[in-house]
């Protein structure tokens, strides 16, 4: 946790724009991210993504 | 009444960002209705209970955006549907552009930028758990502002951020500093001394404003999470930061705040503050125990008294000089001897602490439920934002419900909290504000009492957005404890005559 003091702040913001927006306007750099739903948002096929994603690690 | 819909496929929007495109198009002339959804199973029974359902929508998934308008004629419905997609596709190429790059995973965003520290998550509960362990595995703090959230997946996140001495705030985390900065919704307060450990939002917002207002400012403000403290979580983020906080030479004293832990994990959080050597104050609204604070105001001046080298004794609200002359002036003079109390608020914390002081008060208070002769209603819970915007990102509702409140001549006092600050609505003093003088523009109304969290920094401007419910003639106290207490003097004056404690 100590990095949180040495260094400054630098955030990856998923999910609400007005987050990023907020940080941006305190001057804290922020990479927004254009996040949605994986597999379409189809239950089974999150399954198996989730699945071959366990495989690969 | 004629509808229009429209299904844009692939079009994923974050649901602030939707409620306000829905607000702005249903302010159009005409329009009666708007729904802007993504196609979840959920949605999809919002706009069938709401009559806007049709056969189109039935193939939108998650991933599609649903568009629905009632009008008074077909002809304006389709133009305020055009009006909403023309928003959104502008919207979405002004975000596309090349100067402003965005990537579309979180791996993408560590590629493009691998110094970033932290990750704010707000995405649907469903998925939020699995970005947030990645999060964590690629050496990121993580803010989780998601709800739904399973208990099982917070312990095993909050584990893996402990072993990788990493902090995860949340989930439902609505609020934290860290550094200076303001994540999620925060009011502008000075940086200093004071480390906070919080469970929610609005308890820590309250806290740091008034700190902010003694001359104090915050070091870092760590949300936790309302089940940290549970005996399934067993404190272990709140036991994370404060060693975080032990270690921080920005912070000289500590305020922890949160509702009651669990007895299993009270004493193992006794056991750490006991061996805390920096000075702290303990707020766990509705445990007692002497030297912990009672109320979040009692927190506040307790941790600024310290620091001044002084100990902190709580007045005695009810004996102050002019109070029963204040009341007593009031109209409808005495009249609301007698009345209920009707608590109508955005903050849960705010909402909760209320409760306990009204139930100390006045006895028996029903907790979200439209029953009892003294209700509090926490307007941000979920069962209230089924469809609609949380009433901190948008008033308007609130306004509707105590609109509706005023007519209920059993009632002597509404009582309300509002909340300035980043990420909160611009003006949430003025909708609230009409209802109000619409009500007491009536033959009858009850009294309004309220309280303000926010700071002179703040977006919404704290004078400001005092004067505008001091001259709709709502009685602003100085604090969320303040005000229950004061509600509570007016339906019960025999609270004056004794000490009231």
């Amino acid at each position: 946790m100590k990095d949180l003091r040495r260094k400054p702040l630098r955030v990856v913001n998923l999910g609400l724009e007005i987050f990023a927006d907020e940080l941006r306007d305190q001057n804290v750099p922020v990479t927004h991210v254009r996040w949605r739903p994986p597999a379409g948002g189809k239950p089974h096929l999150l399954e198996i993504l989730e699945k071959l994603e366990e495989l690969d690690r | 009444m004629p509808l229009a819909r429209l299904v844009l496929p692939s079009f994923y929007q974050d649901s602030v960002k939707l409620m306000r495109l829905a607000r702005e198009i249903g302010k159009k002339k005409g329009v009666s209705e708007v729904a802007a959804l993504m196609g979840t199973p959920s949605n999809h029974e919002i706009l069938l209970q709401a009559g806007l359902a049709g056969d189109s929508e039935v193939e939108a998934g998650p991933n599609d955006l649903v568009l629905a308008v009632e009008a008074d004629s077909q002809a304006l419905a389709f133009e305020a549907i055009e009006e909403a997609k023309a928003f959104l596709t502008e919207a979405r190429a002004g975000a596309g552009g090349a100067s402003d790059f965005s990537p579309s995973s979180l791996a993408g965003a560590l590629a493009a930028a691998p110094e970033s520290n932290l990750a704010m998550i707000s995405i649907p509960g469903a998925y939020a758990a699995k970005e947030a362990m990645d999060a964590l595995r690629g050496g990121l703090h993580v803010f989780l502002f998601s709800d739904n959230v399973a208990v099982d997946d917070e312990v095993s996140l909050k584990r893996e951020a402990i072993e990788r001495g990493l902090l995860l705030m949340g989930p439902d985390c609505g609020t934290a500093y860290i550094g200076g900065a303001g994540l999620g919704f925060t009011n502008a307060v000075k940086p200093g001394r004071v480390g906070c450990i919080a469970a929610s939002g609005t308890g820590l917002q309250a806290v740091a404003s008034q700190l902010d207002a003694l001359g104090e400012g915050i070091s870092h403000g760590i949300g936790v999470g309302g089940r940290d403290l549970s005996a399934e979580v067993g404190g272990l983020m709140t036991l994370h930061a404060l060693d975080f906080l032990a270690d921080d030479p920005d912070t000289e004293i500590v305020a922890l705040i949160s509702k009651p832990p669990d007895a299993e994990v009270l004493p193992r959080i006794e056991e750490a503050l006991e061996n805390f050597d920096k000075p702290h104050v303990v707020c766990f609204l509705g445990a007692e125990k002497p030297g912990w604070a009672e109320t979040l105001e009692d927190a506040g001046h307790a941790v600024a008294a310290t620091l001044r080298g002084e100990s902190y004794e709580p007045e005695n609200f009810f004996a102050q000089a002019g109070l029963k002359e204040k009341i007593a002036s009031l109209e409808p003079g005495g009249a609301l001897d007698g009345g209920g109390v009707l608590g109508l608020f955005s903050g849960g914390t705010l909402a909760h602490e209320s409760r306990l002081i009204l139930e100390s008060l006045l006895g028996d208070v029903s907790w979200n439920k439209d029953a009892g002769r003294h209700r509090i209603l926490d307007l941000g819970d979920d069962r209230y934002t089924v469809g609609k915007p949380h009433p901190m990102i948008d008033p308007e509702s609130r306004a509707e419900t105590i609109a509706q409140a005023a007519t209920d001549e059993g009632l002597g006092v509404i009582l309300f909290d509002l909340m300035l600050g980043r990420s909160s609505a611009q003006d949430p003093a003025g909708p609230l504000a009409r209802a109000i003088k619409e009500a007491r523009g009536k033959d009858w109304s009850p009294l309004f009492a309220a309280s303000v969290v926010g700071t002179a920094e703040d977006p919404q401007g704290m004078v400001e957005q005092v004067r505008i419910l001091e001259d709709a003639g709502v009685v602003v106290l100085p604090s969320n404890a303040q005000a229950a207490r004061f509600a509570a003097a007016v339906v019960r004056p025999e609270l004056l005559e004794g000490d009231g404690s």
